[in-house]
């Protein structure tokens, strides 16, 4: 059976990247655990935007956790895909913004 | 959404022996669980020891309106396990000699006991500090002989604490049943009509919320004031408190799982979220829980798992409170569900 690049079973294994690199490895998950908690604004607010960037990112193993990670804060399904098209629209809208560069180009080159 | 309790379907899991082989053996594909007995050890915490009795949780019977998807009790309408009026006066008489100041009545729908008033007005007379009913609320609008109940709880001023998966209709009703939502709904604006859940009130309304599926559930506090909020605005219902609590994997929950292919992952994920602080903490340290035929148990998953307590008192006829207290608690992988995160008890967090 051919092998997956990515095995949902190492998300678990996440935290051993600071075996090879403890300094910097540590210094990522304290930056990381810190943006995550509460501030200006809520544990939730941050779930959701993470499940939209994992979605742009296309990260399966940020999909599978902020998915988790927003059930648990009670996010429902409808809130979930709107994030999702959140994310969608900046995504699509940065691509087509770059058109003006496109236009810009061709109206200096081709008059 | 289950139709049947595990029993009547005639699943191999309504036998508590076939949990506990799944629960401890595993059925993993790939790596192993450390066990609840090696990781409490890690802290000294084993044998987790009983303290000082506080919390009488009587299983008045297995009966139940609904058969909700998650539930660790596999009640449901089809359940005839009933206490009978003999063992409630077993009870009573525990109740009022023991040094224990909460008495939790659940079930099932304890209200479907048919000794269940008569109980209700005989424990309210001993004097206990803090007397809850543990009601799914739809019970209240199930029957007309129901409809009175918010008015019976307030006359003996019941603490009431119920169920309530979510503020949403699709969650609540794809845990618990269709039309659950609507019926819980209406149930919590009875009880507020009679004064239940207000802020200043002593009548006590206190939710559960337990996740709808194989995760975890989030911060208590930040969940109780998201379901504050929407039951506010949305339906003008009112409670005091949110107690979070996580889903042990057992019965119809364990089903679940291993149908749904998340029970390895699940497990994974309790074990990752073990806290040591939690153990010390756990209900079975200063509950005891009585089944609906008079045994006795460290906990309600106990009894469903029909692990009794490891003392010479087995039953409630042979109560002995010194015997009890310090006894050696029965433990099982399952036990990891109290002791994820912040830890869970039939009160919510524990750490
Ligand atoms: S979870 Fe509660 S309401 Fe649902 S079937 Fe079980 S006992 Fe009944
Ligand atoms: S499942 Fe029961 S025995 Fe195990 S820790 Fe929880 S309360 Fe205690």
């Amino acid at each position: 059976m051919s092998k997956p690049y990515y095995d949902s079973a190492d998300l678990r294994k996440f935290g051993n990247i600071t075996e090879w690199s403890e300094e910097l490895g540590n210094k990522f998950f304290d930056y990381y655990g810190k943006v995550f908690e509460e501030g200006a604004l809520t544990a939730r607010e941050k779930s959701l935007i993470a499940l939209a960037v994992s979605h742009t990112e296309q990260c399966p193993y940020c999909i599978d956790a902020y998915t988790k990670d927003t059930l648990q804060r009670g996010v429902t399904k409808e809130e979930m895909m709107e994030a999702i098209h959140v994310g969608a629209a900046i995504k699509s809208g940065a691509t087509l913004v770059h058109g003006v560069q496109m236009m810009n180009k061709v109206n200096k080159l081709d008059g | 959404m289950a139709t049947k309790s595990l029993q009547k379907s005639g699943s191999d899991l309504a036998n508590s022996n076939r949990q506990i082989e799944i629960l401890s053996n595993g059925i993993f594909k790939s790596g192993e669980l450390p066990t609840f007995k090696a990781k409490i050890s890690e802290t000294n915490q084993f044998p987790l020891k009983a303290k000082k009795l506080e919390i009488l949780q009587i299983n008045v019977g297995y009966m139940c309106n609904q058969v909700c998807d998650h539930c660790h009790v596999d009640a449901g309408p089809d359940r005839k396990e009933i206490m009978t009026r003999d063992t409630m006066k077993q009870c009573l008489e525990v109740i009022k000699n023991s040094g224990a100041h909460t008495l939790d009545l659940t079930g099932g729908a304890p209200e479907m006991n048919p000794d269940f008033r008569w109980f209700v007005e005989e424990a309210a007379k001993v004097g206990i500090k803090d007397f809850i009913v543990r009601s799914n609320l739809t019970i209240i609008r199930a029957n007309k002989k129901y409809y009175d109940l918010p008015e019976f709880f307030k006359k003996h001023n019941v603490h009431v604490v119920s169920s309530m998966p979510h503020w949403t209709r699709g969650k609540t009703d794809k845990q618990r049943g269709d039309g659950v939502f609507d019926k819980s709904i209406k149930a919590l604006q009875e009880l507020n009509a009679v004064g239940y859940g207000m802020p200043d009130s002593n009548l006590k309304l206190d939710l559960v919320y337990n996740p709808s599926g194989a995760f975890l559930p989030g911060d208590q506090m930040s969940m109780e004031k998201d379901f504050k909020k929407a039951l506010l605005e949305d339906f003008g219902i009112q409670f005091h408190n949110l107690f979070a609590i996580t889903n042990l994997p057992i019965a119809r929950f364990l089903d679940y799982l291993i149908a749904s292919e998340n029970y390895e992952d699940y497990m994974y994920q309790l074990v990752e979220a073990y806290n040591p602080s939690a153990v010390a903490n756990v209900m079975c340290t200063n509950t005891l829980s009585i089944s609906w035929n008079g045994y006795l148990y460290d906990c309600d998953f106990n009894q469903m798992l029909e692990l009794p307590v490891n003392s010479k008192a087995k039953h409630i006829s042979e109560f002995n409170e010194e015997l009890l207290e310090g006894r050696n608690i029965v433990i099982s992988q399952h036990c990891y569900g109290c002791t994820a995160g912040a830890g869970s008890s039939c009160q919510g967090v524990v750490a």
